[in-house]
């Protein structure tokens, strides 16, 4: 799980320690709340381990993913860490901007390519990125965020195809509003939805091999009915 | 080639192929790699790289044996060659990657049959003594590896070793999974035969009691036994079943027409499952329906009816690729052994799953005889049942973790030729003698080459 203390992370690792996984890799920024992560998931019967791993440091994370991969195989892989940033505040100050840039973007690209190579020479597993409806469309009201995470998710949709008939299975998650610390005091967009439905749809998602996936579902049909707005009118939606 | 792999021609450079098990789950990538000679083998193991290898036969083991996800796994189907036959004797000296199919063509026409048919033909030599696999007369011949006189192994070292029974590598590799080593060839002794032709007889069983005690008392008279178990039948008629048990008919049991030819080994085939099904066609209700209507078509009590080879042994040979009925998410097949005296575990097994209404159609329940010599031989005297679930049903780890659970606690074990799914710690508990085969692998191949997917899932 890397964003080892991310509420979707986390949900995700007790749906599937209840489903039989035996061993947990908690990588984040160390902090008490990432032990204590590691403390609660314990408590369900798993083998918990946590390491620190900084989405902002890429130099970093071939030695410390690699640290993980030598110690058994991995089944699945998370992307699960993020930055939402606020929109106003880093349209003043491009570093603040960057910063998102740089977590969901850079960070997940050599991560995210860092973990291939090692599942991709196991010869199976899972890489699942949570990529967002946000960049499905940018959006006025978060497109720093937004485009950080159409960037991400075209990154995971083209490792996907490389990643073809390697036996290595890459899924992209696009999770609407997800009520969690990172979007808390936010106004609630239509179709909110919680960690906790995210986890479900991950877990049915590894079992059928998804490739991608929305959460809620709806949001197929949504997104795919906003894409197709001009951007006269895409502008003044309220959202 | 095996219909269970699945490689893709577009992309550039890429030597890996996805493998799975026959029942479809987990796949991983692999180099597949094809000997067709003993060198080629030879050099395939040295050369398998720091992920090791695993021999394949013709995928028909159930779950995860015969793959090795990142490393390499030598298809030996390309060792295929029948070397020398003892028509007078009943032995035939065989590569391992000739399957029972095969072996069957060659020597039925001369009297002589295999001496144990696991419920498809297309089983390799090799995985049947990788497997130690049984069939309908373990009650009376034990398993495959029993009928072995020898064998050669080529070992992590590349050394060609002849194994002999009696000796701890030959007990470690009956049953032994493909872990000690690729095994080359196979001298085995063969049952003699005077038909192509099964005399059956059946009858019908109307719960679980009345079944076990059919087969208690009267499996002795028959060198063949099994039976058909109802496991969507609830209430009274929990656990009914068919039992169909004979021998190979004698010649003057054939009709006078047929005792001209009476060695033919005729076979049907009818066109394969097709690539894509839809999802759900094994529903509790379309299962349910077939069972009652394999009961019901089945004779009360009938005697001496003539059957074919195939028909009575390899049914399900008849429908290639029959594995696809379960759709993509492919099925788990849960076979359990527990031995005399645990009946009630048997009882409590078979409750629990007519209650939780598996799907299951075609489970099988059969009376084992004495136990094998194989440190990982699967049988113990006593009962084992096996049952076919589609692998998305909801909740199915759990529910079989907990039939794992009652089985090893009734001194029980599951079989590692169907396994995808076993948690390690419960085998120790269900093979007595894993530490002499973990002992004897750490020494015979301390570099670990040969390895499969199972083997890192338990541990071995």
């Amino acid at each position: 799980m890397l964003g080892g203390s991310s509420e979707i992370a986390l949900a995700t690792a007790r749906r599937l320690i209840a489903r039989r996984t035996r061993t947990v890799w908690l990588a984040g920024r160390p902090s008490p709340a990432l032990e204590e992560a590691a403390g609660q998931l314990r408590g369900l019967g798993a083998d918990v381990h946590t390491i620190a791993f900084d989405a902002l440091d890429p130099t970093s994370h071939e030695a410390v993913l690699g640290k993980v991969f030598a110690e058994g195989d991995i089944d699945m892989v998370l992307l699960a860490f993020g930055l939402l940033g606020d929109q106003a505040r880093d349209e003043r100050e491009p570093e603040a901007a960057v910063r998102v840039a740089q977590t969901n973007y850079t960070g997940a690209v050599s991560a995210g390519l860092v973990c291939a190579r090692a599942l991709q020479s196991q010869g199976h597993g899972s890489l699942v990125v949570m990529s967002s409806v946000a960049g499905e469309r940018a959006r006025r009201a978060n497109f720093i965020y937004g485009s950080s995470k159409a960037g991400l998710d075209a990154f995971a949709q083209g490792l996907g195809d490389a990643l073809h008939g390697t036996g290595v299975h890459v899924m992209v998650v696009r999770p609407g509003f997800v009520r969690t610390r990172m979007t808390a005091g936010l106004p609630e967009s239509p179709l909110a939805t919680t960690p906790e439905a995210v986890a479900t749809a991950v877990e049915l998602g590894l079992r059928r091999r998804s490739e991608t996936v929305w959460v809620p579902g709806a949001l197929r049909v949504v997104m795919s009915a906003l894409r197709h707005l001009p951007r006269a009118a895409f502008r003044r939606l309220p959202i | 080639m095996s219909a269970d792999t699945d490689s893709d021609p577009h992309v550039p450079g890429l030597e890996h192929t996805t493998v799975t098990g026959w029942g479809r789950t987990a796949p991983s990538a692999a180099r597949l790699i094809r000997p067709r000679t003993y060198e080629e083998a030879a050099a395939a193991v040295r050369d398998c790289g720091a992920r090791g290898g695993i021999p394949r036969g013709l995928g028909r083991a159930y779950g995860d044996a015969a793959q090795n996800a990142g490393g390499a796994v030598l298809d030996m189907t390309g060792l295929d060659r029948v070397h020398a036959i003892d028509a007078d004797g009943g032995i035939v000296l065989c590569d391992a990657g000739v399957s029972l199919h095969r072996l069957m063509e060659v020597l039925l026409p001369l009297g002589w049959f295999v001496p144990v048919s696991p419920g498809t033909r297309y089983v390799t030599v090799g995985g049947a003594i990788g497997a130690d696999i049984h069939g309908k007369n373990h009650h009376v011949s034990g398993s495959f590896s029993r009928h072995v006189l020898s064998l050669e192994l080529l070992t992590a070292d590349g050394e060609i070793r002849t194994v002999v029974p009696g000796t701890p590598l030959f007990d470690a590799t009956a049953g032994g999974m493909g872990l000690t080593g690729v095994i080359l060839t196979a001298t085995i002794r063969l049952q003699p035969v005077e038909t192509s032709m099964m005399s059956v007889d059946t009858e019908r069983a109307a719960d679980l009691d009345d079944l076990m005690a059919r087969l208690a008392a009267t499996d002795h008279r028959y060198r063949y036994s099994v039976a058909w178990i109802d496991l969507l039948a609830r209430g009274a008629a929990t656990g009914r079943a068919v039992l169909t048990r004979g021998d190979h008919a004698p010649l003057d049991a054939l009709p006078a027409r047929a005792r001209g030819n009476p060695l033919s080994f005729r076979t049907s085939r009818l066109p394969a499952a097709p690539a894509v099904l839809p999802e759900g066609l094994l529903s509790r209700t379309t299962v349910s329906l077939f069972n009652e209507l394999w009961y019901r078509k089945a004779p009360r009590t009938r005697s001496g009816r003539l059957q074919r080879i195939s028909a009575f042994f390899h049914p399900l040979d008849g429908v290639p690729h029959w594995n696809r009925v379960y759709g993509r998410g492919g099925f788990v097949q849960y076979q359990f052994a527990v031995g005399h005296g645990q009946e009630d575990a048997l009882r409590r097994v078979v409750r629990r799953i007519s209650e939780r209404r598996c799907p299951s159609f075609l489970a099988i329940l059969k009376r084992f005889g004495e136990s094998d010599p194989g440190w990982l031989s699967f049988p113990v005297p006593g009962w084992t049942l096996a049952l076919d679930i589609p692998a998305g049903l909801p909740g199915l780890g759990a529910f079989l973790d907990e039939l794992d659970e009652e089985v090893a606690a009734a001194g029980g074990r599951v079989y590692l030729a169907k396994d995808a799914r076993l948690r390690p710690e419960l085998l120790a508990a269900m093979y007595p003698r894993l530490d002499d085969f973990r002992a004897l692998r750490a020494e015979l191949d301390p570099r670990g080459v040969f390895v499969s997917d199972l083997a890192r899932r338990l541990h071995l």
